[in-house]
């Protein structure tokens, strides 16, 4: 097996028998079964006439939980990206666990490549999974099913990715606590930009729209939830939106547009230059 | 450091890579951390199939050395080779083997799978992965543990594991620093054993150790590291050249005993006066000399310098300088 893909399975091991994988299939089950007794409740809502409501305002509610929910997910998975990336290889390295494989054969490249590849088959196994079932959930409960379900998946799974490669950057050169909280306030930082974005895009204020837009070039991780939002809204919402001008965009639970391409096309070359900055970086750090 | 060292030309052709060329050679190997100098010019050789103690005290350099030499640290100047190839080469390291001062295995892996990893990363052909586990697993005593967790392994039983996974693959040069600091007197034995195995095999040793007794005991070269610089180095007849005198003796002045310095270095305690590096056809003009000064001497006690001894000495006289 390539060293790349033993230092990937390594990974996915430790994080399997530190029973990491047990813990956070449970806690999504736990978050699955409370949602869809939640979303089921939305069904025998009634109105002031005592009747149930119609199924495109159920449809809409719903969507609008599902989105406050997959925050959660998101948040969830982003959250421990950054944590279990943080320590990844500086923990690793301050143990002295890397001295003796470093020793090998091994480049530092497949390395950095291989925790990367581990932690991102982790991460989007778990975003699948989550998705698989909330999804379900969703369509057991009250019937709805978001327009775009894999590319909401692909957008939940990216963000996870973003906040692992941050976290893995900053792990080649800090300890696994600063790494990881650094991570984690940059994706906090991020969303907020975006909302002060949003807030630009309502105001019509050009230097707050910018806040937005470059801290979606930074940490493109906002960028991509909003790609995940708009997977999941009715194309009824999205139309309202749009016929409510720039107000209709100044929402953070909100995209009226799916990402642009040039963005996807950044957030590509995003993780080719963080990844490769990983590489430099722990290439030539002292062990 | 390792990926530009692994694109850089061998020295050595690799024909002339496998033979003849020492286990480890350094020229002038210099690392300095900051203002800090950890080795300061180290140039050395390593023949092939010698046990080579490292020695020197905690902070000498010792440990920057090796990971100097494993490409773990960048050196600030100077060069070194590895079995004839320049530090770093990525071929090399699949001939050698290394047990780090600070050991730690993957704790959720149990001890086969721990050395099944090295094997993988050595890498060695799948086929002979079980017969290579089972024999580190012998050879450091843990055959009985190997389908047990490291995690819950104690400190010598990691330190064992750690010398079964650097032995792996026979490797033809193998640093262990430190290798017996978490052993009971049994395990240090058992490591003096498992080195003099390694020579008997023809494998270079790179030994680091504080305990001379241990170096005395397996190495045939030593060198003395101090500051990060080697201040003597040799075979061990070499560096154990003198023989020490130890007097017992009364009635003499402290100028009477100054006087005596003539017959070498002279340790004065009390009424036990140490001579080292004295020929032994000396002693009887030693013994005439300090009765003829009114001393009255009650024993006297040649003994072979111990590396101890040399040790302290050199890093006495260093001091000094």
């Amino acid at each position: 097996m390539p060293p790349v893909l033993v230092i990937a399975r390594l990974t996915v091991q430790e994080s399997s028998r530190r029973r990491l994988l047990l813990a956070l299939v449970i806690l999504t089950l736990i978050v699955v079964g409370f949602s869809a007794w939640g979303f089921n409740k939305i069904t025998t809502v009634t109105n002031s006439a005592g009747e149930t409501l119609p199924t495109q305002q159920v449809d809409l509610i719903t969507s609008q939980l599902l989105i406050v929910v997959t925050f959660m997910f998101s948040g969830v998975l982003a959250l421990s990206a950054a944590v279990v990336a943080g320590p990844l290889i500086s923990g690793e390295v301050e143990s002295g666990l890397l001295l003796s494989m470093l020793a090998r054969p091994l480049r530092r490249s497949e390395v950095v490549l291989g925790k990367w590849l581990g932690l991102g088959i982790l991460v989007a196994a778990y975003a699948a999974g989550a998705a698989t079932l909330e999804l379900a959930a969703v369509d057991w409960a009250t019937g709805y099913l978001p327009p775009h379900p894999i590319e909401l998946t692909l957008f939940v799974a990216a963000e996870g990715l973003v906040l692992l490669s941050l976290g893995l950057l900053l792990s080649t050169r800090l300890s696994g606590i600063t790494a990881g909280v650094i991570a984690l306030v940059a994706w906090l930082m991020g969303w907020i930009a975006g909302v002060v974005g949003d807030i630009g895009t309502g105001l019509q204020n050009q230097a707050l729209e910018n806040v937005g837009v470059v801290s979606h070039l930074l940490l493109p991780s906002d960028g991509l939830w909003r790609g995940a939002i708009f997977a999941m809204e009715p194309d009824s919402l999205i139309a309202a939106m749009r016929a409510a001008g720039t107000f209709g965009r100044a929402n953070p639970f909100a995209a009226v547009d799916p990402p642009p391409v040039p963005f996807l096309l950044w957030v590509a070359i995003w993780f080719a230059l963080v990844l490769g900055l990983s590489i430099w970086s722990f290439r030539r750090r002292e062990i | 450091m390792a990926e530009v060292a692994e694109k850089t030309a061998a020295v050595f052709p690799p024909g002339e890579a496998a033979a003849g060329t020492p286990a480890v050679k350094t020229v002038e190997l210099t690392k300095r951390f900051g203002r800090t100098v950890a080795l300061a010019g180290l140039s050395m050789t390593v023949p092939r199939g010698e046990v080579f103690g490292f020695l020197g005290p905690n902070g000498a350099g010792k440990t920057t050395a090796v990971k100097l030499l494993l490409g773990l640290l960048t050196p600030t100047s100077g060069e070194g080779w590895l079995l004839g190839r320049r530090v770093g080469d990525l071929q090399t390291r699949r001939r050698i083997g290394y047990l780090p001062e600070l050991f730690r295995y993957q704790g959720w892996l149990t001890a086969a799978e721990v050395l099944a990893l090295h094997c993988e990363l050595a890498p060695l052909p799948r086929s002979s992965w079980k017969d290579e586990v089972r024999t580190a697993l012998e050879t450091v005593g843990l055959t009985d543990r190997a389908n047990d967790r490291v995690g819950t392994f104690s400190k010598g039983m990691q330190q064992r594991l750690g010398l079964g996974a650097a032995l792996v693959g026979e490797p033809e040069l193998v640093f262990l620093d430190e290798p017996t600091s978490a052993l009971d007197p049994v395990g240090r034995h058992d490591v003096r054993e498992i080195i003099r195995g390694l020579a008997a095999r023809g494998t270079a040793v790179f030994l680091n150790s504080h305990l001379l007794s241990e170096v005395e005991q397996v190495c045939d070269r030593v060198a003395v590291v101090d500051h990060g610089r080697v201040i003597a180095s040799g075979t061990m007849d070499e560096l154990l050249g003198g023989t020490a005198v130890r007097v017992r003796v009364t009635g003499l002045t402290q100028a009477d005993k100054n006087k005596l310095s003539d017959f070498g270095r002279v340790d004065d305690e009390d009424d036990q006066i140490t001579f080292t590096n004295l020929n032994p056809d000396r002693v009887p003009d030693l013994v005439a000399a300090i009765v003829a000064m009114g001393g009255r001497v009650h024993e006297v006690a040649p003994r072979h310098e111990t590396l101890e001894d040399r040790f302290l000495q050199l890093l006495a006289d260093e001091e000094k300088n």
